[in-house]
This record gives structure tokens, C-alpha cells and sequence, in this order.
């Protein structure tokens, strides 16, 4: 075929806004082909291939950044700033969930080539759902995440748990999706587009806002749903407490930047006219999620599960930001979610380094006497436990600020209040964790290090971020700042 | 013209960096990390020197500044800066983190450098509070003395020190959420943290009276007031002796100092209002928490109601001064009261800081804090009695001794302000000797108790160094306290004038 009608097909100006996804869903189906043909004696080629994919993908979106928004494929797509930052935050995330994925796959006998690919393709859902400008490619977006996290979950065949948490997460992940396509179907009807910036401007004009609103109420759970917001969060203790811990790192963090983009997308892009509707229902979310998540972290003893009913609290932390409704609270927002990315895969990974063959660290007393068996590492752990609770100067006080302010800032001074009263509340079981390490006598041998190097290194420069990152703030707070123009 | 060095971020990160450097060292080496840790908290003390020397005492504005952006984005600025209440009170912290590391160079034998590395990290960033003067760059630097201090007590603390680890850090995180909310509020109304801007920043009732109740919760945890006492007395009978001590000399100053900071000058009209009620839970505190240290069996838990009570004596003097000065127009009064308030705090800071290294020298000896254990310990440690005796009654506001200045000023303002709350207030003359000199009756004097007490040592020359500085700290603002009040009368004088202006 001559090149101009390829040009007539596709516009290659489609294709250079998409490279980055092109070269993922392509370098993961490589992957999976790849796999294929090693013995498995050599499968940490795989592993090694999957962290170069991340660092080529990163250099691919960095490429354009900064540069002026873009749209492809008549909408379908949009790359701006925001979406650069948050496809970069997956890129650094995955990687590190990968790093601290290998030794502990392969103490299980589930270090696979699948694990990368669908991995690869989780990651390509996500950069998907970030830069979705349609309802349809939103939509894709999700279920590629949502399949490929179904499969990630269920990859321990043998165990029952396992199995059990991706037959919940599945099922109920499925509900959520169907509820997102039923309030898409109902945005559908009543603007006559699945085109977020056509649906933005049709819900400027008060015409058939009843049937919009209702559509939007379900998107709404939707993403509630997806983001584990109560009252939707039944399946987040389950599936965190289920999986296994290297997949629960993968999913417990990364996902949350696409779950950010897509809600920025939806609400604002989408029907962010009205979100004087809208944003009542965000506060009511981050109100009940603060205190089922806290209230419920409280009584746990298995530290996933802790980590997961945590998760809840912080999501509504996060909805804070959202129900500002202007361009800071999605600023505020998206810097919360980050911070909580970073710091969710670093506490996960402390559990992974004090697992090995045939055992998990997974109850808090298996973190009893650490500081006398390691120091540093306990020190780290400590960073972690501080910046969740959001003890200043790490970096979940400033995402902490950041959303407190968004709140305050959009009128909402009663959330604000409920949300600093359940940080405090959140400290009692964070502290939970570092009085096991730092107070009490080891049960027996006492807690063992994994002797991986690569994750020892891993999980120090991730725990070590919290600090930096925290005293050093103001480049990531301007890039989230700049990513929506305040 | 800019000072040459830095000198108030010196005083921060030496220690913090000196505590990281002593964490280094390891177990092995703890005798050689205890040494570096002395000689930077030996260091940090003479870099204070030249900050009271180069301070212009006459002078309100904040000096020895330095100015850098931190967090553009949110307007935060690494600002610092100090004027004669910062400069005294950072003094105080530098000279007791000295003799805290000096008081714990035998008793503690447990990861030494560890704990030495802590308190090192701790002065770094009370020495941050006290020259903060940006609001967010305060914030951060108190609540982050939350986590050493947690590691201090739970680590090396007695029995129950988890219980009141835990309980500590909660009751002041939970107070001091609250004001980081009024702090976020005051920054969106204002564009600014810095204290000088919130000053400036006009306010009205209703925000005003919001922001007021506010910083009380962060501050009354903080000093602590009745009925937010409660964490205190588990804090000070289960921490190790220089816990006690920092949590005594510094940590609660911390609240006072706030209060003058932000309360004052920021909501005036607020804190006038309302005024009233930090004077009454203030007067409780003088005499309820007085009563009560006069029924403890145990050393430790009455020094730690007995600073309850004489810190009440602080939040009386400061919150007086709001009628003084607008409703008698009694300006000089008020100024007394704060003076008194200041001096109060200072005294204190030796006072039971040299109590507390008083109980921890016996503690090490005999492994007891229960007053009964004792009795007759002057037929064997005649030098540790004397200096004892010596605090007792410089406890109980014996003239002569720096107890005595602080709570005879508040109670001369206070009796202007209205003579039956002066009343109220002296009668901690009588509560604070029954419950010292009692104690001290029971434990010093009559007949050696039993073999225990019998076999006793006196102080080392060691012990001798750490209770004599103490000594001579609350003799000296005892009989001459005119240089320190000098010191911090300028800012005083202009606190005055701030409190006095309404912001309507």
C-alpha cells in the first residue's frame, strides 16, 4: 500500500500520540512470546526484559511532556500533563512491584513469564484509562486492568485463598463494571455522545440534567467501586489479605493513578459541569471510607488486611481533593495519589522482605523484636508507618496538607475536621506496627531478612523516598500542580 | 547585614545530623558514640553562646534571620528567625540536652547510641520550634518530635511504657490536627504562613473564635492543661530519667510558647473572649492538680502533677494579660504577667529537670520511684540531700530561688486582675511545699528506712555536675532574674501592644 493512503487511515499523528501505548501492548505480547522459548532456568531474561520495557515506555511519554495537550483518533485519546505524570508514576511504580516481585515469585514456584505479561498489559490498561478521552476507550482501559488483575490474583492456583480472593474480586469487580456501563449507557442517552468533551458540553446546558445525573450517580459508584471506597469496599480486605503479597503489591498501588485518571476524566472532563452534584456525593464517599477504614483497620492483627482497610481510609483522603471540584482538588488529589502509591508499594514490600519460602509476614506479631534484629530496616519501616499516619516531614503529611487544604478550600470544613480526627485514629494502628518492631521481644528466631540484594536496595531507596520526597517536596507537588494549571 | 553563619540552622541540624552520625556507630561502639554525642550537644551549647551575646535585646524584631524558599508551590519558606523568648528558650534547650546525656551516661547501658542519637535528633528539632517562623515549617518540626520522643519511652521506659508511648503521641497528634486545620484555614484567607503575615491578617468573631479553640487543643495538650493532663503523668513515671526531664524542662515550654506565639497575636479578640477560660483550667490546675500531687505514693507521678500545676501557673500569667490590658488598661501589668509567665517557664525548666535527674539518680541506685521504698537517705547521701532539698524547696517558690520569681509576678498581676483568682493561685505556696517538702520529709529525712537505703552511695562527681548546673540555673534567676527578663522584655512590650489591638 502507497504510504498516503496508510496516512489517509490512520494519521501518523495518531500514532505518534500513542507510541508509548503501541509499544507496550506490543513489547507485552513480545513478552509473553518470549517466554515461550526460555528455559526456565533463564526466565530472570524476562524479568530483566520487563524492566526495560518500563524504562523505554518512560522515555517514550517523556519524550513529548510539558509540550501542549493533544488529542488522537478524534478524541478517543488525550495526552496532556496530567496524563505524562501520572503514566510516569506507573512506569516507576510497576517497576519497583516487579523488583520486589522476583525472589518472592520464585520462593512460591510463580515466577512465570505470565506474571510480566500481564502485568505489561495491567500497566497498558491503566496508561489507557489515563488517557481516555471517550467513554469507550475508558471503558476499554478498565476492563484490560480489571482482567489482567482477575489473572494476577489467580496465578497461585494451588491456594484456596487465592483462588477465593480472585473469584470475589472477580465477581464483584464485574458488578462494578456492569454498574460504570449502565451509568456510561444512561450519559449516553441523555447527550447523544461518548465523547467526554461533547458530554462536557452538552451537561453545561441544564437540558435532561435528570437523566445525566442519574447516569452520573452510577459512574460514581463505578469508581467508588474500582477505588475501594466504602460503602463499595467489601472486596478490598479480601482480595489484599487473599493475593499474594507481590501481587498485592502490584495491585494495591499502581492502579491507583489510572483509578485517579479515570475519575478526573469522568467527573471533570466528562460531566464536570455539574459538580455542585457531584461533589456532595465525593464528600459523602471520603466521609463514610475514613471512618469504616479507619475504624475497621483498628481491630485487624493480619498486617495485609490492615494495609487494606488503610487503603479505604486513604482513598477517602484522596476523595477530599476530588470533592473540591476545581483544579487544585484534582491537583491535591493527584499528588495524594501518588503519595500513596509510593508509600503502599514500600509498606507491602516491608512485609515481602520479611517473608520467605513457606512463610509470610503477614500478621503484625511477625514484625515483634525487628529493631533488634535490624536496626536500619526497622528505621525504614518506621519512615513508612510515619508517612502513612502522616507525620510531618514525610511525604503522606504533605499529600495529607494538600487534600485538608482542597477541602477547606471548597467549603468543606466539616469533612476537613473528620478527616485530620481520623489521621489521628489512622496513627493509633500504624503505631501498631512500629511498637511491635521497636517495643516488643522477637518470637523465636525473630523476624529473618530476605537476602535478595536487588529488594533489600529496592525497598531502601523506596522508604528512604518518604523522607526525601517529604523534605524535599515542591518538584512533585509542582509537576501535580502544573499538570492542572494552578 | 546577614550574620556570617547560619547560626540558627546550625543549631538544628548539628544535633540531627550529630544523632544520625551517633546511630552509625553500633552497638559495639556505644561507648565511643555516647562521647561524639556529648561533644556535638557540648558544641551545639556553644554555638547558643553567641546568639545571646549578638541578640539586640532591645530590639522586638526577629533577628539572626534566614530566609529561603522551601515548598514554593504552598508558599512555605524556610524562615527562621528569633527574638528574646525563642533565644532564652533555646538556650534552655541546648544547656538541659547536655546534662541529659551527661545524667544518662551510666544508666543507660541498652543501645546507648541509640538513645543518645535520639536526644540529640530531639534538640535538633525542638531548637527548630522555637526559631520557626514560618507556620508550616513549625508544624513540621512539632510534630516531628513526636517520633523520637515515642522511641525514647518505648524503648527505655519502665513497665506500662507502651501504654503511655502510645498515649502521648495520640493526645498530641489529636490536638495538634486541629491546628494544623486552623493553620491551613489562616493560609488560604492569608496566602502566607509566615507569623508575621497571620498577625497582620484581620479576622473576625466567629473565625477568630474557631482558630482560638484550635491552637488551645494543640497547646493545652501541650503544657498540658487540665483536663488534657492525663497523658502526662503516664508519660513522666514510665520514661527513662532524661525523657522525664526533656518532656519537662522543654517539651511542655512548647505549649507556652505557642500560645504566645499564635494564640496572642493572632486571634486577640478571640482570646480575650475567651480568656476566662484558660484562666479557670488554668486555676484548676493550680489547685486541683495540686491536691492531687499531694496523695502520689510515687516520686516520679508528683514532680509530674506538680509541673501540671506550676504550669498552670504559665497559662495564668499569659491569658490574665488579655483583661489587664484592654479592660483596666493595665498595660505594665500585663506585661508582669507575661514576664512572669516567661520567667515561670525558664525556672521550671531547671526546676524539674533537676527533680527529675534527682529521681533518676536514686532510681539507678535502688531500681524503686515509690516514696515509701525511702527514708533516711540523708544519713547516706548528705551532698545528693542537700541539692535535693535545695530543688524541694525552690519547687515550693522558696524566695532566692528562680521558683519563687516567676509565681510571685503572676500572682502581683493577677491580683490586679481580680484579687480572689490571686488567691486561688498563691495557695500553691501551700500545696507546692506540702507536697514537695513532704515527699522530700519522707524520703531525706528520719532514720535510714532499710538495707537498701543503708548501702547507698552519694553522688559521683558526674551526678554532681548535671544537679549543680541545675542548681546554680534556678539560683541564679532566683536572686538576680533581671537579665533574663531584659532579655525578653522588648518582645514583651510588643506582644503587649498586639494583644491589646483589636482585630474587628
Amino acid at each position: 500500500m502507497p504510504p498516503e493512503a496508510l496516512k489517509l487511515l490512520v494519521p501518523s499523528a495518531d500514532l505518534h500520540a500513542l507510541l508509548p501505548e503501541i509499544f507496550m501492548c506490543s513489547a507485552a505480547f513480545a513478552l509473553l512470546m518470549v517466554d515461550l522459548f526460555l528455559a526456565p532456568a533463564r526466565r530472570g531474561l524476562i524479568h530483566f526484559l520487563a524492566l526495560l520495557v518500563l524504562v523505554a515506555a518512560a522515555v517514550l511519554t517523556a519524550r513529548d511532556m510539558g509540550g501542549p495537550a493533544t488529542t488522537a483518533f478524534n478524541g478517543m485519546f488525550v495526552r496532556d500533563l496530567a496524563a505524562d505524570v501520572l503514566k510516569l508514576g506507573v512506569y516507576a511504580v510497576s517497576a519497583f512491584a516487579f523488583v520486589y516481585a522476583k525472589p518472592f515469585l520464585q520462593d512460591r514456584d510463580l515466577f512465570k513469564g505470565e506474571f510480566y505479561a500481564l502485568a505489561l498489559f495491567a500497566v497498558l490498561g491503566m496508561m489507557l484509562m489515563i488517557s481516555a478521552g471517550s467513554l469507550v476507550s475508558l471503558y476499554l482501559g478498565l476492563e484490560l486492568l480489571a482482567l489482567s488483575s482477575y489473572g494476577l490474583v489467580a496465578m497461585d492456583r494451588e491456594n484456596p485463598v487465592a483462588s477465593e480472593a480472585a473469584m470475589k474480586y472477580f465477581v464483584l469487580g464485574a458488578l462494578a463494571s456492569g454498574l460504570l456501563l449502565y451509568g456510561m449507557s444512561m450519559v449516553y442517552g441523555a447527550t447523544g455522545s461518548l465523547d467526554l468533551a461533547a458530554i462536557h458540553a452538552v451537561a453545561a446546558t441544564p437540558e435532561n440534567s435528570g437523566l445525566l445525573l442519574f447516569g452520573v450517580v452510577f459512574m460514581l459508584v463505578g469508581i467508588a467501586f474500582k477505588f475501594g471506597a466504602a460503602p463499595f469496599h467489601m472486596w478490598v480486605p479480601d482480595v489484599y489479605q487473599g493475593a499474594p503479597t507481590a501481587i498485592t503489591l502490584f495491585i494495591g498501588s499502581v492502579p491507583k493513578f489510572a483509578y485517579f485518571g479515570m475519575a478526573y476524566r469522568l467527573l471533570e472532563s466528562g460531566v464536570g459541569p455539574l459538580d455542585a452534584d457531584w461533589r456532595m456525593m465525593v464528600a459523602g464517599l471520603a466521609a463514610v471510607s475514613l471512618v469504616v477504614g479507619n475504624v475497621i483497620a483498628l481491630a485487624q492483627t493480619n498486617f495485609k488486611r490492615l494495609l487494606a482497610y488503610s487503603t479505604i481510609s486513604h482513598v477517602g483522603f484522596l476523595f477530599l481533593g476530588l470533592a473540591n471540584g476545581g483544579p487544585a482538588g484534582y491537583a491535591a488529589a493527584m499528588f495524594y495519589a501518588v503519595s500513596y502509591a509510593v508509600m503502599a508499594a514500600a509498606a507491602f514490600a516491608s512485609i515481602l522482605l520479611l517473608s520467605r519460602r513457606g512463610f509470610d509476614a503477614e500478621r503484625i506479631a511477625d514484625f515483634r523484636g525487628l529493631w533488634q534484629k535490624n536496626g536500619p530496616h526497622a528505621l525504614l519501616v518506621l519512615f513508612i508507618m510515619a508517612s502513612l499516619a502522616g507525620v510531618p516531614p514525610f511525604l503522606g503529611f504533605w499529600a495529607k496538607l494538600e487534600v485538608i487544604k482542597a477541602a477547606l478550600d471548597g467549603g468543606l470544613a466539616w469533612l476537613a475536621i473528620l478527616a485530620v480526627v481520623c489521621a489521628v485514629v489512622g496513627a493509633f494502628y500504624y503505631l501498631r506496627i512500629v511498637r511491635a518492631m521497636f517495643f516488643e521481644q522477637p518470637e523465636g528466631d525473630g523476624p529473618q531478612l530476605h537476602p535478595d540484594g536487588h529488594v533489600r536496595v529496592a525497598f531502601a531507596v523506596n522508604a528512604a523516598a518518604l523522607l526525601v520526597l517529604g523534605v524535599f517536596a515542591e518538584p512533585l507537588l509542582s509537576w501535580c500542580r502544573a499538570a492542572f494549571a494552578v | 547585614m546577614p550574620p556570617a553563619l547560619p547560626l540558627l540552622s546550625l543549631l538544628i541540624w548539628l544535633p540531627i545530623a550529630g544523632g544520625a552520625l551517633a546511630l552509625l556507630f553500633g552497638d559495639r561502639r556505644a561507648g565511643q558514640a555516647k562521647v561524639f554525642a556529648l561533644l556535638v550537644a557540648l558544641l551545639t551549647l556553644a554555638l547558643t553562646v553567641p546568639l545571646f551575646t549578638g541578640l539586640d535585646a532591645s530590639s522586638a524584631a526577629m533577628q539572626f534571620g534566614e530566609s529561603h524558599p522551601w515548598i514554593p508551590s504552598f508558599d512555605i519558606g524556610y524562615n527562621l528567625g528569633v527574638d528574646g523568648i525563642s533565644v532564652a528558650l533555646i538556650g534552655l534547650t541546648t544547656l538541659t540536652s547536655v546534662l541529659v546525656l551527661l545524667g544518662a551516661w551510666e544508666a543507660v547501658d541498652n543501645r546507648a547510641h541509640q538513645y543518645f542519637a535520639s536526644f540529640l535528633i530531639l534538640e535538633g528539632l525542638m531548637v527548630g520550634v522555637f526559631s520557626a517562623l514560618d507556620a508550616a515549617l513549625f508544624y513540621v518540626f512539632f510534630e516531628a518530635m513526636l517520633i523520637p520522643m515515642f522511641i525514647i519511652i518505648g524503648v527505655w521506659g519502665g513497665p506500662r511504657r507502651v501504654y503511655a508511648s502510645v498515649k502521648f503521641f495520640l493526645y498530641t497528634f489529636l490536638g495538634s490536627v486541629f491546628m494544623l486545620v486552623g493553620l491551613i484555614y489562616l493560609y488560604l484567607k492569608g496566602g502566607s504562613w509566615q507569623l508575621a503575615d497571620l498577625t497582620a491578617l484581620p479576622l473576625d468573631r466567629t473565625e477568630q473564635m474557631w482558630l482560638f479553640f484550635a491552637f488551645l487543643a494543640a497547646f493545652s495538650v501541650k503544657v498540658p492543661m487540665f483536663p488534657v493532663h492525663t497523658w502526662l503523668p503516664d508519660a513522666h513515671v514510665e520514661a527513662p530519667t532524661g525523657g522525664s526531664v526533656i518532656l519537662a524542662a522543654i517539651m511542655l515550654k512548647i505549649g507556652g510558647y505557642g500560645f504566645l506565639r499564635f494564640s496572642l497575636p493572632i486571634v486577640p479578640d478571640a482570646g480575650h473572649e475567651y480568656a476566662w477560660v484558660v484562666i479557670a483550667l488554668s486555676l484548676i490546675a493550680v489547685v486541683y492538680i495540686g491536691l492531687v500531687a499531694l496523695a502520689q505514693a510515687d516520686m516520679k507521678k508528683l514532680i509530674a502533677y506538680s509541673s501540671i500545676a506550676h504550669m498552670g501557673f504559665v497559662t495564668l500569667g499569659t491569658f490574665i494579660a488579655f483583661a489587664l490590658a484592654r479592660e483596666y488598661g493595665y498595660e505594665d501589668t500585663a506585661r508582669l504577667g507575661l514576664q512572669g509567665a516567661m520567667v515561670q517557664m525558664v525556672s521550671h525548666g531547671f526546676i524539674s529537670g533537676a527533680m527529675f535527674s534527682c529521681v533518676g539518680v536514686l532510681y539507678d541506685r535502688m531500681h524503686s520511684r515509690m516514696i515509701a521504698d525511702y527514708g533516711g537517705v540523708v544519713n547516706t547521701m548528705p551532698w545528693f540531700a542537700t541539692l535535693f532539698v535545695f530543688f524541694a524547696m525552690a519547687n515550693a517558690g522558696l524566695p532566692g530561688t528562680s521558683g519563687f520569681v516567676g509565681e510571685f509576678m503572676v500572682v502581683i498581676a493577677s491580683f490586679q486582675y481580680q484579687p480572689l483568682v490571686a488567691f486561688a493561685a498563691a495557695t500553691t505556696l501551700i500545696l507546692g511545699a506540702a507536697y514537695t517538702l513532704w515527699m522530700v520529709k519522707r524520703v531525706v529525712f528520719g532514720d535510714v528506712a532499710n538495707a537498701h537505703v543503708a548501702a547507698l552511695s552519694d553522688i559521683n562527681a558526674r551526678e554532681a555536675w548535671v544537679l549543680g548546673v541545675f542548681a546554680l540555673g534556678a539560683l541564679a534567676i532566683g536572686l538576680y532574674p533581671k537579665p533574663l527578663i531584659d532579655l525578653m522584655d522588648a518582645s514583651l512590650v510588643q506582644l503587649v501592644g498586639q494583644l491589646a489591638t483589636s482585630k474587628l
